[in-house]
């Protein structure tokens, strides 16, 4: 028998590729890393991040504080863009804002990623019963207006900081719960969740190696394009007055005061429209360059 | 089919309900009433107002009492417009949120399908690459930051167009303009993808060569089976540039119901705010229901029992 080896073990080396293994994640990092557009957007964010870290040391002047000598000034060399119509250094309260925003942006996300992901899981893996009650109420959620909702919330409990992103992130939470349910019903019909069961491996057991990891790269994009929509909708409510109270320099802040300046002093609407369109941009950069890095069948 | 869409409908009934009992819970749970102002009403004449208008009933009585009001059609009446009732109010407000709505919806998907279409057709050409680079930023620029960019531009610096209003074309310029970009990009995107993929298919290739002329082939075969993704996304769209529209009516003053809306809130004009909300409900529910028919009208294979 042992003669008759050499081809099998010629197989076996055909078998064993030269190429290295790649795990899904592995794989992802690096055709995230060749998406140019997606690489702009995340070095972008990186920058804004420290930016945001670093406010207090890279600021120019205290953001709050308002210079009654130096009252709508045009950006120049001290002012780097410009003050608004209480003498305040935009620059600094950009800086500043960018803390506001960026941590709308995630913590909501992470509060609508848990109620989408116990509803969403609940309804797929809970059974007929509790399927139909978590979408019905999904659909519902669905289908009441999101800014109204906000502005009812914001309305009752008032615009602090924690309200804010509970609230934003208590409206956001349907097409997650949606996309999580579907995912796994889909996966649940595939050969290696039947493989799984058939060499008895407990429901458990499945749900946590088998079902869960693979709704997480879909799970992850949708998450990372609900940033952008935190982002504006804490704009949007400063707009209509809901946003966090003054002094807090949030950009929705910003954005407001610029609009009553808009024919005097229209760099102040610029900066910070700029500033939440790059940031909105560079996450959905991030989104599109995650979906197609992780989708296996854009290989 | 039409026992569907009368299913469909009938359970826009508990969905109503619902939404009405949150908004009805949440609105009575902002503080202060309808009647606050900085100088007080003496206590008889408050009194009065809230008996003439149910106030001092318990919270449930009121509830139902409303509802009965809604199943006959009857929207109540607005405290801060002199009784006015809330269904004129809305009625007038829906026609101009209607009009900036549908002509912004109709821009974004003939703009939306024609980009998307052109692009698959031309693929690496520059007018691909142009369409796919207009597609990502368009799409990643909200309607009301495009909104205050073109007012700074066009309003501010040139001093062409006029900040806000309603009524002439010069006026719906820019609320039409920043709401569509964003839904003409998504709606390019998801077109020029779905054209892509139709565009390998088997019967693509059949079609060519027995002859058929190409705009036959793109008309009859890859326009009809490319847009079934499309329409997907058009209700989500859709419901976005309904409700949408609030914010960029409040940058634009555009008399809408959106602004309504906000200015009830703080009025704590509780007929206006239960109206918008549940009218605001039933145009997202019925436009879910309208993509969910179009998808049958457009793909055969998909039936409704």
């Amino acid at each position: 028998m042992a003669e008759a080896m050499p081809g099998a073990e010629a197989l076996r080396e055909a078998i064993e590729l030269p190429q290295r293994y790649r795990s899904l994640w592995g794989d992802a990092a690096r055709r995230f890393s060749r998406n140019r557009t997606a690489m702009l957007g995340l070095i972008v964010i990186l920058i804004l991040a420290t930016m945001a870290a670093l406010a207090p040391v890279i600021q120019r002047h205290d953001p709050t504080f308002q210079n009654y000598s130096s009252l709508r000034e045009s950006p120049n060399g001290e002012f780097w863009l410009g003050t608004d119509l209480l003498g305040r250094d935009q620059w600094s309260r950009l800086v500043h804002g960018a803390r506001i925003s960026l941590s709308v942006g995630v913590l909501t996300e992470a509060v609508a990623l848990t109620i989408g992901m116990i509803v969403g899981l609940t309804a797929a893996l809970g059974g007929r019963g509790l399927d139909n009650l978590m979408m019905r109420v999904t659909d519902i959620a669905y289908a009441f207006p999101d800014l109204l909702m906000l502005i009812l919330l914001l309305s009752i409990f008032g615009p602090s900081f924690l309200m804010i992103f509970f609230a934003i992130g208590l409206v956001s939470w349907p097409t997650l719960a949606r996309l999580i349910r579907g995912q796994i019903l889909s996966l649940q019909q595939r050969d290696f969740v039947l493989a799984a069961r058939a060499m008895g491996a407990s429901r458990l057991r499945i749900v946590v190696t088998h079902l869960l990891p693979n709704t997480l790269g879909p799970v992850i994009v949708a998450a990372v394009f609900g940033i952008p929509f935190a982002i504006f909708a804490e704009a949007a409510l400063a707009f209509i007055g809901l946003g966090l109270p003054p002094p807090t320099p949030s950009w929705g802040r910003l954005v407001t005061d610029g609009y009553s300046a808009i024919r005097s002093s229209p760099h102040l609407v610029l900066f910070s429209t700029l500033a939440i369109a790059i940031t909105m941009m560079s996450f959905t950069f991030i989104g599109d360059g995650l979906r197609d890095a992780l989708d296996p069948r854009t290989r | 089919m039409l026992a569907y869409v009368v299913r469909r409908l009938l359970w826009l009934i508990p969905v109503l309900f619902v939404v009405a009992a949150i908004t009805f819970t949440l609105m009575h749970m902002v503080p202060g009433g309808p009647w606050d102002r900085a100088k007080r009403l003496p206590p008889q004449a408050q009194a009065n107002v809230e008996r003439k208008y149910g106030l001092d009933k318990p919270a449930w009585r009121q509830f139902s009492d409303y509802m009965i009001q809604l199943a006959q059609g009857d929207l109540g009446v607005s405290y801060q417009q002199l009784n006015r009732p809330v269904r004129a109010i809305i009625w007038d407000g829906a026609k101009t949120s209607g009009t900036l709505g549908l002509i912004a919806l109709a821009v974004a998907i003939f703009a939306g399908i024609g980009l998307g279409l052109l692009a698959a057709l031309r693929q690496n050409t520059v007018l691909d690459y142009l369409s796919v680079t207009f597609a990502t930023f368009g799409a990643s620029v909200p309607a009301f930051v495009l909104g205050m960019l073109l007012l700074i531009l066009f309003s501010a610096y040139l001093h062409w167009l006029p900040t806000g209003g309603w009524g002439t074309w010069r006026q719906a310029v820019m609320p039409v303009t920043a709401l569509s970009v964003l839904p003409t990009a998504y709606i390019a995107r998801v077109t020029r993808a779905a054209m892509l993929e139709v565009l390998q298919q088997d019967y693509i290739r059949t079609a060519r060569s027995k002859g058929l002329r190409e705009n036959v082939v793109v008309l009859r075969h890859l326009v009809r089976n490319g847009l079934i993704p499309v329409l997907t996304v058009l209700g989500p769209v859709a419901a976005a540039l309904v409700t949408g529209s609030f914010i960029i009516e409040y940058l634009f003053d555009i008399p809408g119901i959106g602004r309504y809306f906000v200015t009830s809130i703080s009025a704590r004009d509780y007929g206006m705010i239960m109206g918008t909300t549940l009218f605001y409900t039933t145009v997202v529910v019925v436009a879910n229901l309208i993509v969910d028919i179009l998808y049958a009208v457009v793909d055969p294979r998909i039936r409704y029992n």
